[in-house]
């Protein structure tokens, strides 16, 4: 289980700030990829139908890149975002 | 071509296989190696659960009918994991804080405890699950089907292999999804099972895969070629239908009870979702990457109008590859095994705890006080609700005859089960949802979804009328199941999708803010919502009259002898007392209801405690905290003041301690000052008589006899101050021997009173005496005895200040203890001197008779040796002291 919150420093030092700040800008990262992924998955929603549309082969090909894409980002995240890094943050300052 | 015989050979061998691992992983994790078990990599592939049979052979038979739409049903749980920072973490920490045991534990967990709240969710998912599970025995049927002869002989045996699977599962499922009740809901045999079956039906598809696009179309470019010169070969997608669907599918991969099961109940290490955010949505990706291809060669190859669904068998049986298909049966057979054994136990879970558990109670009356093993009871409903649980699968399969009605339910179920979103999500981001609010918000949703989906897919005319059907509830068109509020003409799905949700939001959040939640409610939506910034548990029992006997018995029936008596001890040696029972602090029946609720979910756990400790469930205390933000402030500012309270208490005690040093180390002083002085008194006299006698040839017999006796005298007067130092050290280091006699008390006091009044000048003192009373047998050292009271005695004559100094002497005799007062009429001792006058050289009045203040020391000490105590009274007219001798030293005379 994390530490309680409040027995973290009011003020952490300077450099503990830079990390820290560091480490949120990575959270907002992790929370916004979803929503990347939702907009990128969603362009398939413009394309036209039918005989003159996009051939098959270039929506798989499209749809699998942004898949692709997704896990490699998600991949590179969960790598920086080190659970033992991460739990200390206080949730509710952001 | 393979016999039907080989097959069933084939799946008899996979299942026993299954047991195999099962059985070696429990085993592992009961010898505690298991670490393995807890990995990541089996976390992430025990997630693939999420892929059933329904998502192996329909994916493909739904790109060959409708193009790209099967690809929603990965996505949408695709970014649930990537965006595992939103829900997914908080969810696996709340449900390993709070230990939730299911989907509907969280939900009534949330909301308070409910147990009517657990049991709609249970009812919505069993009604939602049950055609899932018809639909994995019907895969699992219509495979053999594939494999088998068309001979009429096996027809018959078509008709049972839906029940010999069930049979087979149900008992796989009782076996290793029931054998262990404990705390954790955490089944590692089960867990594991699973995660091979996920890599043997991945591996089987993308061996299909693999054959299909490098086999038979020749490589990856002309695939795609192949691809777009198919019937499939240009985007076409309803838009609604792959922005909904996706949605949908998200929404049900959090909803799913056998989704949760896994994904919370099952989850160790909130540090395994890391992994899984990107593992994951690569097995799912992998999953669907081939199923496009896969589908344009069936299509191509496969004669018209055979089943799509099954192309995923019949593409490489066409071609000859038998083993290839045996592998992709196995995948598929896999696939519908692993989701029917984890949603039995998930819902079997919630039937037992929410449902059987809480009539079960209370058809037996006194509940959790009545004798008999509960724990005995809850294994056997929990293996009853799975056998419930898969057979109601099959009699769903053999009443809707495994038809094509089937073939849709997938999505129907999902679209029942996300109902369960806005309590669930509500309920953790939003700390005004209540009860009522979820409640009418599933009511509305479910009826909704029943209405307009689930009854209706059974075929018009199946259970609603065609009637109802063609013109609505009480033949108001605008209540038409298909088109409610007369908006005609949208697919079904997404129809009951937006109107149930619709209105499922619309309820929720409408009675949540209307609406005013319980104490109980309130406290756990703060911590459910709150969860990273205390992860504590709700604080909610006054606790204080609760018998810890009563809560054992409990305990034990429920946890199991042995468990319930660890965590007792645990919780009384964390309460500072071991080997006793502990005591019913909040804390304690906090981590006592935990432990149960593992077992059998928040609200029967909640009830059964409730039913013991009684009454009110929230202290005052709590309802502050409830009522106002600030009460940890308030908390915290209260700890302050009861350290600080401590604090000064023990300064208090450290000043008193300080005084009482200075006191002594003051008195020492005077007494060395006082002993020296006592020292160099006869030794000066000595010196100088014998000086005299040396020097003074001169001197009288007379004379010399004279100075002689003088030295004597003093040499005496040393001897005896020596032999007092002498005596109270051997007293204190214990090295001295009683030497036990019998005698009369009365003999005693009158060899001591006569010792003690000897040296004085005429009888000084009055001494009073009681001689009847006096008349016992002491069975004790007599001549210490008699020291004692010779220095009491002694101590009256010479520091009693009365004008008529008087002593009464009064003895009483108890059924413990001989009790002997003396008690002067003195003006007694002071206040500030009581504490030190039984200390080494202490002398109550500064050099005022000659005591070296070693009389009261010593008294102590012989006192104590003999078993007995010397106090000092308080409370009396003068100085008063009281012996106390043991009564087994003390004996009536006869």
């Amino acid at each position: 289980m994390t530490a309680p919150a409040e027995d973290r420093p009011r003020r952490p030092s300077l450099f503990l700030e830079r990390r820290t700040y560091r480490r949120r800008r990575l959270m907002d990262a992790a929370r916004l990829l979803p929503l990347l992924g939702l907009l990128l998955w969603c362009i398939p929603l413009l394309w036209p139908s039918g005989p003159e549309g996009v051939t098959s082969s270039g929506a798989l090909t499209y749809i699998f890149c942004v898949w692709l894409g997704l896990i490699l980002v998600a991949f590179g995240l969960a790598l920086r975002l080190r659970s033992e890094e991460v739990d200390k943050l206080p949730e509710a300052r952001k | 071509m393979t016999t039907l015989n080989t097959l069933v050979a084939v799946c008899l061998g996979y299942v026993l296989f299954l047991f195999v691992v099962a059985f070696m992983a429990e085993r592992s994790a009961l010898r505690g190696n298991g670490r393995w078990l807890r990995s990541p990599l089996v976390y992430t592939l025990s997630l693939s659960i999420y892929c059933t049979a329904w998502t192996f052979y329909g994916a493909v038979g739904s790109a060959a009918r409708t193009g790209f739409e099967y690809l929603t049903i990965y996505l949408g749980p695709s970014l649930v994991m990537i965006g595992w920072w939103w829900v997914l973490r908080k969810l696996v920490r709340i449900g390993r804080t709070q230990r939730i045991t299911s989907v509907a534990d969280l939900i009534s967990s949330r909301y308070g405890k409910s147990n009517l709240l657990a049991i709609g969710v249970t009812i919505l998912a069993v009604v939602g699950t049950t055609p899932y599970i018809a639909l994995q025995l019907q895969s699992v049927t219509l495979s053999f089907q594939v494999f088998g002869t068309p001979a009429p002989a096996a027809d018959a045996l078509h008709d049972y292999t839906a029940l010999w699977v069930a049979v087979g599962l149900a008992v796989f499922t009782v076996i290793f999804g029931t054998r262990n009740l404990d705390a954790n809901e955490r089944h590692h045999g089960v867990v594991m099972a699973i995660a091979v079956e996920a890599v043997v039906k991945l591996t089987a598809l993308l061996a299909v895969g693999v054959f299909v696009v490098w086999g038979l179309s020749g490589g990856l470019s002309e695939t795609l070629a192949r691809i777009d010169a198919s019937p499939l070969g240009h985007w076409q997608m309803e838009g609604g239908r792959w922005a909904g669907i996706t949605l949908l599918s998200a929404a049900a991969f959090l909803c799913l009870p056998r989704m949760f099961q896994v994904l919370v109940v099952e989850s160790d290490d909130e540090t395994h979702l890391r992994t899984a955010s990107w593992a994951f949505p690569l097995y799912l990706m992998l999953m669907s990457l081939f199923v496009v291809p896969i589908a344009v060669v069936g299509l191509d190859l496969m004669p018209a109008g055979s089943n799509p669904d099954l192309f995923v068998l019949t593409v490489p049986l066409s071609q000859g590859q038998e083993g290839l298909a045996l592998l992709s049966f196995l995948g598929g057979f896999s696939s519908a095994t692993s989701m029917v054994i984890v949603a039995a136990i998930a819902l079997s879970t919630m039937v037992s705890n929410h449902i059987v558990m809480p009539i079960w109670l209370r058809f037996t009356g006194g509940g959790a006080s009545v004798s008999g093993d509960v724990r005995h009871v809850v294994l056997v409903s929990r293996r009853l609700s799975i056998a419930g649980v898969v057979g109601l699968g099959y009699v769903y399969y053999a009443v809707s005859g495994g038809g094509t009605a089937l073939a849709t339910i997938g999505l129907v179920s999902f679209a029942g089960l996300a109902q369960v979103l806005p309590a669930m999500l509500g309920g953790i981001f939003w700390r005004g949802a209540t009860r009522v609010g979820a409640f009418a918000g599933l009511t509305a949703g479910f009826g909704i979804w029943l209405y307009t989906l689930f009854l209706p897919s059974f075929g018009s005319g199946m259970i609603l009328p065609d009637a109802l059907m063609q013109n609505g509830l009480f033949g108001l068109g605008w209540l038409r199941p298909y088109a409610l509020f007369g908006i005609e003409g949208m697919d079904p799905v997404l129809h009951t999708l937006f109107w149930s949700m619709a209105f499922n939001l619309g309820a929720f959040f409408l009675a949540s803010l209307v609406s005013f939640p319980s104490p109980l409610e309130r406290l756990q939506g703060a911590q459910f919502v709150n969860i990273f910034q205390h992860s504590g548990a709700a604080s909610s029992w006054s606790g204080g009259v609760v018998q810890s006997e009563d809560l054992m018995i409990m305990a034990q029936r429920i946890l199991g002898a042995r468990e319930a008596q660890a965590l007792f001890a645990r919780e009384a040696e964390r309460q500072g007392h071991p080997g006793a029972l502990p005591e019913t602090s909040p804390d304690f029946l906090e981590a006592l209801e935990r432990e149960l609720a593992g077992s059998v979910g928040a609200a029967t756990a909640h009830a059964m405690v409730g039913q013991i400790v009684g009454g009110m469930s929230v202290s005052v205390e709590d309802l502050m905290a409830v009522a106002d933000e600030t009460a940890q402030m308030m908390e915290y500012s209260s700890r302050l003041e009861a350290q600080s309270a401590e604090l000064s208490r023990t300064a208090r005690q450290l000043r008193e301690a300080n005084a009482k040093l200075t006191r002594l180390s003051v008195q020492k002083d005077a007494f060395l000052s006082q002993i020296s002085h006592e020292l160099r008194t006869p030794m000066t006299s000595i010196r100088a008589f014998s000086e005299i006698l040396r020097d003074g040839s001169a001197l009288g017999p007379e004379d010399q006899a004279k100075y002689a006796t003088i030295i004597q005298d003093e040499a005496i007067r040393l001897t005896r101050l020596l032999d007092d130092l002498l005596d109270l050290s051997v007293l204190e280091n214990g090295q001295v021997s009683l030497n036990l006699r019998q005698g009369l008390l009365c003999d005693v006091l009158d060899r001591a009173e006569a010792a003690a009044l000897a040296y004085t000048d005429g009888p000084r003192l009055q001494i009073n005496r009681d001689r009847k009373a006096e008349t016992l047998v002491l069975n004790t050292d007599l001549d210490r005895l008699s020291q004692v009271f010779i220095n009491l005695i002694s101590n009256a004559d010479k520091y009693c200040d009365a004008a008529q100094p008087e002593l009464d002497i009064r003895v009483v005799q108890t059924a413990e203890s001989l009790v002997i007062d003396f008690i002067d009429n003195g003006s007694g001792v002071s206040v500030e001197a009581r504490d030190v006058i039984f200390e080494k050289f202490a002398r109550v009045s500064d050099g005022q008779a000659g005591g070296a203040g070693l009389g009261l020391a010593i008294s102590r000490q012989i006192v104590t040796r003999l078993g007995g105590a010397i106090t000092y009274l308080t409370g009396q007219k003068g100085a008063a002291f009281r012996v106390i001798v043991p009564q087994g030293m003390a004996l009536a005379a006869q």
